[in-house]
């Protein structure tokens, strides 16, 4: 049976491991089932997440991405398989859970309160108290520190409110976050979706630079350029199953968007409708 | 493939102001522009008060008496009190109607225990008031935030049934008679109607700017030692002086004497009362992770989930807060009165509460608010009322120039959202 995750000993800031390693996943995803009423969103999926590498996950919409993401990061649980982080069996009950295992999932616009200012973003929910007061300063000073760290050379401040960031700013502050909260798996869904050229290539960068430092990163995405920028590794769902998984090596634009459509890799040519946008990228080279 | 450098995004930095500028114009330069982007502060609103406080002296000469204007503290506290209890539920993006009444249950509690058959102590009927309106708040915030009621309509069922239950309760009381329980006890009738010793007024005025300034000058000192950005000393020196310059206004008009026939002078009890709640609540939402919730919950709850908040928690003792201070609200208007009556006009103070917190500068569409825009917006209620009653016209007139301002405010606020967007 699944362990809990509520249990004794989890610790709420695990320390990072030494850059560079591949291989090792920290989360296993076996079995993995959920549907909603008669809607099977996802039926058997297994995938591994290694850390040191950015696994990109494609599909098409309605492919089950978004539930699979929300398994992770503890919005709902599976109806069978497990997860396994760190080779233990775990349950992800509530996003809480999930983030002080240390996996942390980045969300185009849902995590950042435009009202507060960066500082006071990065360190929701887990405020540094001295006595009963909040020491802005101290929190101040890590939260530059982080952001120096990761090279987010584009904020005046860190005393900003949200509301007056970019998207690739308001991107980058919700990386910090994760990276502050020691996070080992981060999970970006849709990173670059409502950004422009620069801002792309500025989150694109971060997210490699993340995997560089150790931690597994997996980016939900429709931009196929975007994936092929950064991912290490590839699956791809179709219908709610693994249609693919392996090395970007394997993998180029065409057979990957053949995945997407048909979940079938053979270069036929699969002219189905609802599949323009796909169909673009299918022609470049 | 996308060709632009990593840091091609870094001239967007310039776009946006820094926040903490380094010198009195380069200050002045960055209000301006907050305050294009709707984050203008409380200046318009201290302005507002300025234009309207000129237009009455204009108008009544005896406006700016010392008499006057101590009064209109008086009236004011109610006012402010019932405002702050409203920033609470504004800021998480919800409204309470309700807390005229719950004012008068506070009100009305304190008052029948106060008189026989229970002849209570003070603190003990006073704090029954407080605990059965933070009662009543926490009772509300749990119908809202456990059974996903909307508050309007909790708050609009309160409106009419805390007047009931007020109605009730004076009606079984055996103190009561024409619906009216009378306060005779000195402690409870002096927080409104008894002053400081000009002596008391001026030392504790003393201790309240010498406290504000250590704060302030303290922390940018600490901020500056570690590095971080500061406000200029020139801006930091100006706030502190305009504070000090406050407080010997506010305790030279109150130590005048403004008696007839007997002397009448020092500072009303109810300021430093109104200053203390004000001074706890604005620690409470600036300074304490509880506070940071309420801003981030009405920011966007969802992130605010995810961040691993407890809503429901934080959601319920904010509605408690609220019904604890609108209970303050309603014995300092007892005490007003020396009585509690089965007529006092829930209905308008709740108005009146939302305006205070609205006109002050609070959002509500939540996420934005402070206690000190109760005290502005409730000062600037009380002007209007007290200026209009001045000049003898009626309450119609009162209503129509409150549903202005009010609407005035609202408007400010809305545009001010919508170019924030």
């Amino acid at each position: 049976m699944a362990q809990t995750a509520g249990n004794s000993s989890y610790p709420t800031a695990p320390p990072l491991r030494p850059s560079g390693g591949g291989g090792e996943s920290p989360l296993l995803l076996r079995g993995i089932a959920k549907s909603f009423g008669a809607v099977q969103a996802l039926s058997s999926v297994d995938l591994d997440l290694p850390a040191g590498k950015v696994t990109a996950l494609l599909g098409d919409n309605g492919a089950g991405k978004s539930t699979l993401v929300k398994l992770i990061s503890g919005i709902f649980a599976p109806d069978e398989g497990s997860i396994i982080w760190e080779g233990e069996p775990v349950r992800l009950r509530t996003p809480k859970e999930a983030s002080e295992l240390g996996i942390a999932t980045v969300y185009q616009d849902l995590a950042l309160c435009d009202n507060l200012d960066v500082v006071q973003n990065m360190f929701l929910g887990r405020e540094i108290v001295r006595s009963g007061v909040m020491d802005e300063a101290e929190m101040e000073t890590v939260a530059s520190r982080t952001l120096e760290d990761l090279s987010v050379t584009t904020l005046s401040s860190t005393r900003q409110l949200v509301a007056s960031l970019s998207g690739g700013q308001r991107q980058a502050v919700a990386v910090a976050k994760a990276v502050m909260a020691r996070a080992r798996l981060v999970v970006f869904d849709e990173p670059t979706a409502a950004l422009g050229v620069s801002q792309t290539a500025m989150v694109l960068d971060l997210i490699s630079r993340l995997a560089d430092a150790g931690m597994a990163v997996m980016v939900i995405s429709h931009n196929l350029n975007d994936v092929f920028r950064v991912a290490d590794r590839l699956a791809v769902l179709y219908l709610g199953q693994i249609a693919a998984e392996g090395p970007i090596s394997g993998f180029d634009p065409a057979n990957v968007v053949d995945l997407i459509t048909t979940g079938k890799s053979a270069r036929l040519a699969p002219s189905q409708p609802g599949m323009e946008a796909a169909g673009k990228e299918e022609e470049q080279p | 493939m996308i060709s632009a450098p990593p840091g091609a995004s870094e001239s967007e930095a310039n776009e946006v102001a820094s926040p903490v500028p380094s010198s009195l114009s380069g200050f002045l330069r960055q209000w301006a522009r907050r305050a294009r982007s709707g984050e203008s502060g409380v200046l318009p609103v201290l302005g507002g008060l300025i234009l309207i406080v000129v237009i009455f002296q204009v108008q009544s000469p005896v406006f700016l008496s010392p008499a006057n204007l101590t009064n209109l503290l008086v009236q004011g506290a109610v006012f402010v009190l019932l405002g702050m209890a409203e920033v609470f539920v504004l800021l998480l993006g919800e409204i309470d109607l309700s807390i005229g009444f719950v004012a008068g249950i506070g009100g009305g509690v304190a008052a029948i225990l106060l008189a026989s058959p229970y002849n209570l102590p003070w603190w003990a009927a006073l704090g029954a008031g407080l605990v059965a309106t933070a009662a009543i708040g926490a009772v509300q915030g749990t119908l809202v935030t456990r059974l996903g009621l909307p508050s309007f309509v909790v708050t609009l069922a309160g409106l009419l049934g805390w007047e009931g239950v007020l109605i009730t309760m004076i009606d079984h009381s055996p103190s009561a008679s024409g619906g009216v329980v009378r306060i005779s006890n000195n402690v409870v009738n002096d927080l409104v109607n008894g002053n400081l010793s000009p002596l008391a007024g001026w030392i504790g005025m003393i201790l309240v700017v010498s406290a504000y300034a250590l704060a302030t000058l303290g922390g940018e000192q600490k901020r500056r030692k570690r590095g971080l950005s500061a406000l200029p000393w020139s801006i930091a020196m100006l706030k502190v002086g305009i504070t000090a310059l406050a407080g010997v206004v506010l305790v030279l008009i109150c130590n005048t004497n403004r008696g007839h026939f007997v002397s009448l002078r020092g500072v009303p009890w109810v300021v430093p009362i109104v200053l203390a709640v004000f001074a706890g609540w604005t620690f409470l939402l600036g300074r304490t992770r509880f506070g940071r919730y309420v801003y981030a919950i009405g920011g966007n709850a969802e992130a605010a989930r995810r961040a691993g908040i407890n809503l429901l928690r934080v959601r319920t003792i904010a509605f408690t807060l609220s019904g604890l201070t609108a209970g303050a609200g309603g014995i300092i208007y007892a005490s007003r009165l020396g009585s509690m009556s089965v007529g006092i006009d829930g209905g308008t103070l709740v108005l009146y509460a939302v305006a205070a917190a609205v006109i002050g500068g609070t959002s509500l569409f939540g996420g934005r608010g402070k206690a000190l825009h109760a005290v502005l917006g409730g000062l600037v209620i009380a002007t209007v009322y007290n200026g209009m009653g001045l000049l003898g016209m009626g309450a119609a007139s009162q209503y129509m120039v409150t549903a202005l301002v009010l609407v005035a405010a609202v408007t400010v606020d809305a545009f001010a959202r919508r170019s924030r967007n």
